[in-house]
């Protein structure tokens, strides 16, 4: 029951890859802030010597987070959920302003946002609501108490602003998913980004086009005496074309110029080159420095403080939220490609650890994790190789930020001591 | 389905990844590290290799220009009305230039005052250290130690765009050979440029050396270059040029090298340097008339007229159709047909000697279609012809190392058939050709190089301008084994006895050079042009070749005058002139020097521009 018992049992090799991503990110933001000039690896006024500082910070929490009886966890959801709420309404209120975002609170050694602790809070408090006997995943009451656990903090996040980290939040529909809500919520969200993407790309006309060929094909392959609901297929036919047609109007007439701007930017709308130019050097500079500087590591990359894309500070937030652009720079294809493997390795393992988990909880609460990761790292990855528009959350456990990393060790290891505790759960 | 949901997204995910970086980094990247937006590279210019002539006179050398330059956003507030009293500009001149300066880029160097003189540079550059942003940039410019040569030496000039794209050593602002040996040893003389990378920050800051230096270069000068031109040569022929058009080309026939190559009408070279450059080359470009940037020498292809009888005579002596002593009779010209062709030999018997002495039309007629008569078909005479004479370099490129060239031309079988039908002509027809007229056209450097190959019996070296890089004598074997013709040595007797007596005694006697033996041949080409769509002939060109002396010939060359009526007149002047410079150091005839630097053919020129009535070859002299 005790720290030491259970560190026996504790999953080691998510342990490793977590050593493994903050190592690789402690190198990385010591490269991106690199100056040229000589300092101490224990400056606590550069970047890297305080992120070593917040990584012994974690491992202190790491030790604490184990030493407690995982039972707490379940116990005390509720009141961490209550808790962090009450740091984010108390940010309209006492919080530090940093780069327009009103995100923290200043403790004077360090300036701690809540909405990263936040996470955790909200994925033990959705497990521990789902988990609960009275609770049903079918019930649409229960469904919409479960979506408000997650939207509250979402919408206590969004007016910082940081409409980043609310996005976040919505990942844990996945633990929803898991526990029996229809993936069609799914499948609609994915079908509906897809009409999107490709009424803005394509036009309306080309989508009623493509989607009346679907449905010629789906009645050319069924079997004879199948039988297709014809109103159905028309109802989805009319609604898909609805929503194309409201996204045009939406896109024209609601939108306004930036976020156009951002659309036609993601999808490469823009094909004159007089235009394209313009947007590198607006919008679109991120995306386009971030890309040339991954571009230029080719596969074995520059080497180690050689990235001279980083050195020049051409790619912003470099040593934070773009700091995958560093890896693909000095590391080249083989960095990146290990980043992205050691993220699935370590993602497909959590997801084995919450499969075997006896207690409901503790599954639904590695569920949520993995989403929370699996979020951050999909949008982040995706903004900084160009292939989704530009948001700005971290890559756990890599990216510089105290309370980032803070709150990503936590998210973890209370689910890997939960998951060294689950021989005692009978 | 539930449990392997977010897995699957995982792993779809981890492959659209993967599938992502690898387009990014290993399909799109292109390995050249240094050609990096983050590493600014700057050159450091070396100096341009020296051009001298083949007894080492220096011809080109280079002379450095100052300019002062201003980076506009690090401009301080400054004394204007003192510092524009420094540069020697007023004060509106300076605030318009600051602000196009400013116009083009803040940020960015930009030309304040072009090309100050060694002595401004010399005041300003302890004062310029007050003013900040800007800064004073040396430039090499080439500077002429000869007034004459521009056809020879080129120009450089800015790389423009085809040249970027050609050539990646260049960067837009550069220095490139545009004409002449400029452009034909560009290679040679530019050196290599020094390369220092800067690392660059996104505002475009310098932020330090990248990678400490480790790619940069040091610049490597040029080599320095000794060209066959006989400065002394080339000076005094372009002098004897003033005032006339045409080219003259001379060799020396032992090695092909290119003595003197002159076209006139020819312009300093020292115009197109600096400051003037660009108002200087168009005036010049523009003067549609004289066309003193056309290299005559080189690329004026016209009708040899006689000098090409020698030709004719050495294809009939290897084909053995004729001996030297076959006579022809002359009535005052010959007749194809019933048409009579006039001569003015003076007429009587003639064999080859007196033939060529005399320059007979009549007695190269004969020669002519004797030729053709050994063969059973007009064709296989004209296929025989054509190669004997294409073997002296005439109707193709020659093969010399300067940049422009023309081919002339030398008839084929097919060109007559295509002109008058298959089987529809014979030598009688193109009789014209016999006396170097007809569709035989040539440039003076091979006219020159015709009269080498007869100084030495049957062969040449291909003409070049190249004699010394960075002081070791060429050895390029284009130019150093010799191209032998396809007429044995001995037939060649008797046509330079014949030549030599051109000068003893025949058409070339009025120019004789006391302690001097020639052999040279006398031209006189009709030519025509258009006035208002009328086709009206024009005073003759005058054309002489000559090489000197006979036995071991030091010169062979070729003056081609435009309009200068007989051959003796002016080419052959000319030509004696060069002879005896070239070979006694010094002219004798002082009274024949003078009138030919002072004659000009001005008026000649004029008359097809005078709207007016006038007469050719007229007697006065």
């Amino acid at each position: 029951m005790s720290g030491s018992g259970s560190a026996k049992r504790i999953d080691w090799l998510s342990v490793l890859i977590f050593l493994a991503l903050v190592a690789i990110g402690w190198i990385n933001i010591y490269s991106s802030t690199f100056q040229n000039t000589e300092v101490s690896l224990v400056d606590f006024g550069s970047f890297h010597g305080k992120q070593l500082f917040f990584i012994g910070a974690s491992i202190g929490l790491i030790i604490l987070v184990l030493a407690l009886e995982a039972r707490l966890y379940e116990r005390f959801s509720s009141l961490a959920y209550l808790g962090s709420l009450v740091l984010l309404i108390g940010l309209f209120i006492f919080g530090k302003t940093i780069a327009g975002a009103t995100s923290w609170y200043n403790l004077g050694f360090f300036n701690l946002q809540p909405s990263e602790i936040a996470k955790a809070a909200t994925a033990l408090a959705l497990a521990k609501y789902l988990s609960d006997i009275q609770t049903d995943i079918r019930n649409p009451r229960h469904q919409l108490y479960a979506f408000l656990i997650i939207l509250i903090p979402a919408f206590l996040i969004i007016p910082q602003p940081d409409p980043g980290s609310a996005l976040v939040y919505f990942s844990l529909i996945f633990v929803l998913f898991r526990e029996g809500l229809s993936p069609i919520y799914l499948l609609v969200g994915f079908c509906g980004i897809l009409v999107f993407a490709a009424t803005l790309m394509f036009g309306t006309i080309w989508i009623a086009i493509a989607l009346g060929l679907i449905i010629a094909l789906i009645y050319l392959l069924k079997r004879k005496n199948q039988k297709i609901p014809i109103l159905y297929v028309i109802g989805i036919f009319v609604v898909t074309v609805l929503f194309s047609l409201s996204v045009d109007f939406v896109f024209n007439n609601v939108f306004e110029q930036r976020h156009r701007d951002r659309f036609s930017l993601w999808l490469r709308l823009e094909k004159d080159p007089a235009k394209l130019e313009k947007i590198r050097k607006t919008i679109g500079y991120n995306t386009y420095q971030s890309e040339k500087a991954i571009e230029s590591g080719g596969f074995t990359g520059k080497g180690f403080l050689e990235g001279t894309r980083t050195k020049g500070d051409f790619v912003p937030e470099q040593h934070s939220d773009y700091i995958f652009s560093t890896i693909g720079e000095e590391w080249g294809f083989m960095g990146t490609a290990l980043v992205v493997i050691l993220y699935s390795l370590l993602l497909l393992r959590l997801v084995f650890l919450a499969e075997r988990q006896k207690n409901d909880f503790s599954r639904m609460y590695g569920y949520g994790v993995v989403s929370i990761l699996f979020i951050h790292y999909l949008i982040n990855i995706g903004m900084v190789i160009g292939l989704l528009p530009t948001i700005g959350i971290p890559l756990p456990f890599i990216s510089y930020g105290g309370s980032g990393l803070l709150g990503f060790t936590l998210l973890l290891f209370i689910f890997l001591k939960l998951d060294s505790n689950r021989m005692n759960e009978w | 389905m539930k449990k392997i949901l977010l897995s699957s997204i995982i792993v779809l995910v981890g492959f659209v990844f993967i599938g992502r970086l690898s387009y990014l980094q290993l399909i799109r990247f292109s390995p050249e590290v240094l050609d990096d937006t983050a590493v600014k590279k700057i050159f450091d210019y070396p100096e341009r290799g020296y051009i001298y002539d083949r007894n080492g006179a220096l011809l080109v050398a280079n002379q450095p220009a100052y300019d002062v330059m201003v980076i506009p956003r690090e401009v301080k507030p400054l004394d204007t009305l003192e510092f524009c009293k420094l540069l020697d500009i007023d004060k509106a001149t300076f605030v318009k230039t600051m602000q196009k300066a400013r116009r083009y880029s803040p940020r960015l160097p930009s030309v304040l005052v072009p090309q100050l003189s060694r002595e401004d540079y010399a005041t300003l550059q302890e004062k310029m250290r007050k003013y900040d942003g800007f800064y004073i940039q040396k430039r090499s410019l080439r500077l002429y130690d000869t007034p004459s040569a521009a056809h020879v030496l080129g120009y450089i000039s800015e790389v423009n765009n085809a040249d970027l794209k050609r050539n990646r050593f260049y960067v837009a602002g550069e220095l490139i050979g545009k004409t002449g040996v400029e452009k034909s040893y560009e290679d040679v003389l530019r050196g290599r440029k020094g390369v220092k990378h800067i690392q660059k920050d996104r505002f475009n800051r310098d932020i330090g050396p990248f990678k400490d230096g480790s790619y940069d270069t040091l610049p490597e000068h040029g080599k320095s270059i000794r060209i066959t031109l006989d400065k002394e040569l080339q000076e005094y022929g372009e002098r004897l040029m003033v005032g006339k058009r045409g080219g003259i080309v001379a060799l020396e026939p032992s090695s092909g090298e290119i003595l003197t190559l002159i076209s006139g009408p020819t312009y300093d070279p020292a115009l197109l340097v600096g400051r003037l450059k660009s108002p200087n080359y168009t005036k010049l470009h523009n003067d549609s008339i004289s066309r003193p940037t056309y290299n005559r020498a080189l690329l004026s292809e016209q009708p040899p007229g006689s000098p090409f009888k020698s030709l004719n005579a050495l294809v009939a002596l290897q084909e053995g159709v004729m001996t030297p002593d076959t006579r022809f009779t002359c009535y005052n010209g010959f007749y194809v047909g019933k048409t009579k062709r006039g001569c003015h030999c003076g007429g009587g018997r003639r064999d080859m000697v007196s033939g060529i002495e005399q320059s007979c039309n009549a007695y190269f007629a004969g020669t002519f279609r004797k030729i053709y008569d050994k063969f059973p078909t007009t064709d296989a005479g004209q296929e025989a012809w054509e190669k004997h004479i294409k073997s002296f370099g005439l109707g193709n490129y020659l093969g010399y190392d300067l940049p422009t060239g023309r081919p002339g031309h030398i008839p084929g079988s097919k060109f007559y058939d295509r002109w008058y039908g298959d089987g529809r002509w014979a030598s009688s027809t193109i009789i014209s050709n016999s006396i170097g007229q007809g569709e035989v056209l040539a440039t003076p450097i091979q006219l020159a190089n015709i009269t080498a190959a007869i100084a030495n019996r049957g062969f040449f070296h291909t003409p070049h301008i190249i004699k010394q890089i960075d002081g070791k004598d060429i050895d390029i074997p284009d130019y150093t084994i010799p191209k032998y013709t396809t007429i044995d040595r001995e037939h060649f007797g008797p046509v330079v006895e014949g030549m030599a007596n051109v000068y003893r005694r025949g058409t070339a006697k009025w120019i004789q050079i006391p302690g001097i033996d020639i052999a040279g041949k006398t031209g006189t080409a009709e030519n025509f042009t258009r006035i208002d769509g009328v086709k009206t002939q024009l005073t003759d060109h005058s054309v002489f070749v000559a090489f000197a002396p006979v036995e071991n010939p030091k010169i062979a060359l070729a003056v081609y005058i435009e309009n200068g009526y007989y051959g003796a007149r002016y080419a052959g002047h000319i030509a004696s002139l060069l002879i005896e410079k070239y070979i006694k150091g010094e002219v004798s005839r002082k009274d024949l020097e003078k009138k030919m630097l002072t004659k000009t053919l001005e008026h000649e020129y004029a008359k097809p521009f005078s709207g007016q009535p006038f007469e050719i070859n007229e007697y006065v002299w």
